[in-house]
């Protein structure tokens, strides 16, 4: 057993490194999803600005797929480095869909180093062809992840006898329990925060004034995927809620502030929960009871059905991080309906300053959520890493000096994600002065001819 | 059966992760050595073409090695990533930067920024492979305890893991710098052909004379593994010196292509000598093996099954990510603010005379000219 001067800290790096990480991963997964849709569009009808957009916005994604790639591989390295007990007692059960994830991310960045360097070189629906497989793979690279963290929240598919893994059911361990509710959420997730994040790059703009075609497009080529999907990730949030009241009722009391068990629980939006009380949050008397079964009769179960030391720590930060990823998503969700009854009333997005905001506001807000919605299923679970099986501190390195790593990957990583930041700034920049000469050749200015005729026949 | 199968596996994919990454790695020794801005222009360019269509690609065979090793034989997965969580970091720091850095450095314009990212992108070329090279010297030598509960310095900072770690890193750029030659030879630039001769040469000769060091310091250090080095696995041993000696000639004979393909084939005679030499033992010195590291037979038969899901869905997509790279037909030819038709004339060679045309075609034709080119592309690889 591990001392908390080791856990916390373990925590602390393994939640910085991945809630870093699963920006990026959003954009790995949608960004091409989006991008496509531009150059589909751009090719189909000789749309000049959607064909602009589309090359802008690949130039970005080899930056953002970079890091991407390089803050993943820090992950699977954390996967032993930070937990090496999670990985020797449950490595051969979780290690199956990271196998099935491999194949996928094997996928995407070959198919990815295709897309981003054959621009002009490959016919161009060929060029638009070899873009698919990287959507496609995404979208199966997630799932994989997912059913782990899924399989971690409701662990089956094997035995164990006497701490020997004995016999595992691939198809158990990847559609386990908590897969058919994890899984689309993300995936909705992904989608989500890749569509906001490039609406409220153009929204930006657009409220800066520049009002014209090339920002209406590139605005509406990212919030209208996303706005359309935002009803039906809030069905499905709900739909998980639910079954999270279900399967893990101590998270899902966390979630709720249900300290007892009983019926007619009520509703928290927001508030405090300090030593058995609710401090500032608006109560919603049978509301919690109603949304769990449909009825105010309905028992929740409270946090007192399991011994203090199995319950998880700062149930406030819990019940907060899962009011903010709904308030925002129903803000976000408000946007969508906006612009569509704008555009039903009036044929074109809404004119008022107070739209634009919010679509300026909306790739953050996405973030916001998906991050608090982290925090909730993640911290949720604690004591456990795998739940009920083996509790976070017996998963926890032994290795020490847990506390250095964690600050210079905290130095590393604000590094980096300033450096990011930077360039796309530049970028930006750089487009809007309408610069044609890109950096392609280290440490000076391209050479005239870039590529010398080939020799014919070699 | 099976855990011999994952061993084949997981040595198959470390092979692969070196000679292909480990290229890319050694591309950063190079630019770390090009000299400055003028001098140096030529070799950068063709190295960062080199590695920037594949390099991500390539980088996965890390991940994936990491992965059938934690599933495959979790308790050996374990007791590595603790006891030598140190070079681990190490690496990895080299990883991210290595990453960052090549790829900021492209968009970057101002030539201060562009130094500074190549900098990144080329020292922490050589942390990689160099505690890499730590890593695998220290599992080879007997460091790891099967129960390994602190991480340990000494582990990895014996004379044999460090000379591991150099003749990682030489290694490395011996691969780069042969491959390199071939890439030049492709281009008709004769100039750079001959500069990465010689220092594909001279990295060859180096990595030869650490590899026999290390095995002199094993000599006396290590009689076990010597022994078995220069026993079941010496004829893997002399195709790995047979294999370095023709490098050098095939060089100065001009055949890059050739050399390319024997200088991967005498790393990975290497990596296998060191699999044939400890097999079935996992962590020398200890009891672990092959079949006794924790996982039951249920995964590791998945396991190979997603191997070969692995192999039919990659090999194809590899070949052609490479071939297209062979044929020039990736590359960062072109600026943000080009207009939809290609403003510069296309850079295909005329065996695509169809090309102009494909502007007006149908999603499905043009799912149809990926497979033809695909195909006519590995074609003209046969012949060429």
């Amino acid at each position: 057993m591990n001392s908390a001067s080791t856990v916390i800290p373990a925590r602390a790096e393994m939640a910085f490194t991945l809630g870093f990480h699963i920006i990026f991963a959003c954009l790995g997964i949608a960004l091409p999803t989006i991008v496509l849709l531009a150059e589909f569009i751009g090719l189909r009808r000789k749309d000049d600005t959607a064909m602009r957009l589309t090359r802008r916005w690949s130039q970005a994604m080899g930056v953002l797929v970079a890091v991407g790639t390089v803050t993943g591989t820090v992950l699977s390295f954390e996967m032993g480095l930070l937990w090496p007990g999670l990985m020797r007692q449950y490595g051969a059960v979780l290690g199956l869909p990271f196998g099935l994830e491999g194949i996928f991310f094997f996928l995407e960045a070959i198919f990815t180093g295709i897309y981003l360097w054959g621009w002009d070189r490959l016919p161009s629906w060929a060029h638009w062809w070899s873009g698919v497989p990287i959507a496609v793979s995404g979208i199966f690279g997630a799932i994989s992840v997912i059913a782990v963290n899924a399989w971690m929240n409701q662990p089956g598919g094997f035995t164990q006898h006497g701490g020997q893994i004995t016999s595992v059911d691939p198809w158990q361990v990847f559609f386990n329990h908590a897969a058919p509710y994890e899984m689309p959420h993300m995936v909705l997730a992904a989608y989500m925060v890749a569509g906001f994040i490039v609406a409220g790059v153009y929204a930006a703009g657009i409220l800066r004034g520049r009002r014209d075609r090339y920002h209406y497009t590139g605005f509406a080529l990212g919030f209208v995927p996303a706005a359309l999907l935002t009803p039906l990730q809030i069905l499905v949030g709900d739909t998980a809620a639910r079954a999270v009241a279900h399967d893990q009722p101590v998270k899902f009391s966390a979630m709720e502030y249900v300290p007892q068990t009983a019926s007619h629980v009520p509703e928290w939006l927001g508030g405090v929960y300090v030593n058995g009380r609710v401090y500032g949050g608006l109560k919603i008397p049978d509301m919690d009871s109603l949304l769990v079964g449909f009825r105010p009769g309905t028992q929740v179960t409270g946090w007192d059905s399991v011994p203090a030391a199995d319950r998880p720590p700062a149930v406030w930060l819990i019940h907060l991080c899962f009011d903010l990823m709904i308030g925002l998503g129903f803000m976000l969700l408000l946007a969508g309906l906006w612009a569509a009854w704008s555009w039903w009333r009036r044929r074109r997005l809404p004119a008022q300053r107070l739209f634009w905001l919010l679509g300026t506001f909306s790739g953050v807000a996405a973030v916001a959520a998906m991050e608090s919605g982290w925090v909730v299923t993640e911290v949720g679970r604690q004591p456990w890493v795998v739940y009920r099986l083996q509790t976070t501190a017996a998963a926890a390195t032994t290795s020490g000096s847990v506390i250095i790593t964690l600050s210079l990957v905290i130095a590393l990583y604000a590094a980096l994600g300033t450096a990011t930041i930077a360039i796309l700034q530049m970028l930006a920049r750089r487009w809007r002065r309408g610069d044609v000469a890109t950096a392609t050749v280290p440490y000076g200015p391209p050479a005239a001819p870039r590529w010398p005729a080939r020799e014919a026949g070699r | 059966m099976a855990p011999d199968a994952l061993g084949a596996i997981l040595l198959a994919g470390v092979t692969l992760y070196a000679v292909l990454a480990g290229a890319d790695f050694g591309g950063g020794l190079w630019d770390l050595l090009a000299g400055g801005t003028r001098r140096g222009r030529a070799p950068r360019t063709l190295i960062d073409e080199s590695i920037t269509p594949v390099w991500e690609a390539n980088h996965v065979w890390l991940i994936f090695d990491l992965v059938i090793f934690w599933t495959a034989f979790p308790h050996a997965f374990a007791a590595v990533m603790t006891a030598l969580a140190l070079p681990l970091w190490l690496a990895l720091a080299g990883i991210v930067l290595r990453g960052a850095g090549f790829a900021f450095r492209k968009e970057l314009t101002r030539v201060p920024w562009q130094r500074a990212a190549g900098a990144i992108f080329a020292f922490s070329s050589l942390l990689t492979p160099f505690f890499m090279g730590t890593v695998v010297g220290a599992i080879a030598t007997g460091a790891v305890p099967a129960n390994a509960s602190r991480a340990s310095l000494a582990a990895w900072t014996s004379p044999t893991a460090l000379l591991g770690g150099l003749a990682f890193v030489t290694g490395c750029g011996y691969l780069a710098a042969v491959y390199l030659t071939e890439e030049a030879r492709s281009r008709g630039d004769r100039r750079m052909q001959a500069y990465f001769t010689r220092r594909g040469q001279a990295a060859g000769v180096v990595t030869g004379a650490l590899s026999l060091a290390g095995l002199a310091v094993l000599h006396g250090s290590d009689p076990a593994l010597y022994g078995r080095l220069t026993g079941r696995a010496l004829p893997l041993v002399v195709v790995a010196g047979a294999c370095g000696l023709a490098v050098l000639a095939l060089l100065t004979a001009g055949r890059t292509a050739c050399a390319r393909v024997t200088a991967a084939l005498g790393v990975a005679a290497v990596i296998c000598g060191w699999g044939v030499a400890q097999y079935p033992v996992l962590l020398p010195g200890t009891t672990v093996t092959l079949s006794n590291a924790g996982a039951p037979h249920a995964t590791l038969a998945a396991l190979v099954v997603v191997f070969i899901a692995a192999v039919v869905l990659i090999a194809p997509s590899y070949t052609l990510l490479f071939t297209l790279q062979r044929r020039r037909l990736l590359g960062a030819g072109y600026n943000g603010t080009a207009p939809a038709a290609p403003a510069s004339p296309s850079p295909l060679p005329p065996m695509h005379p169809q090309q102009p045309r494909e502007e007006h075609t149908s999603g499905r034709r043009a799912a149809f000219a990926l497979v033809a080119l695909a195909v006519l592309t590995r074609r003209g690889r046969h012949r060429g």
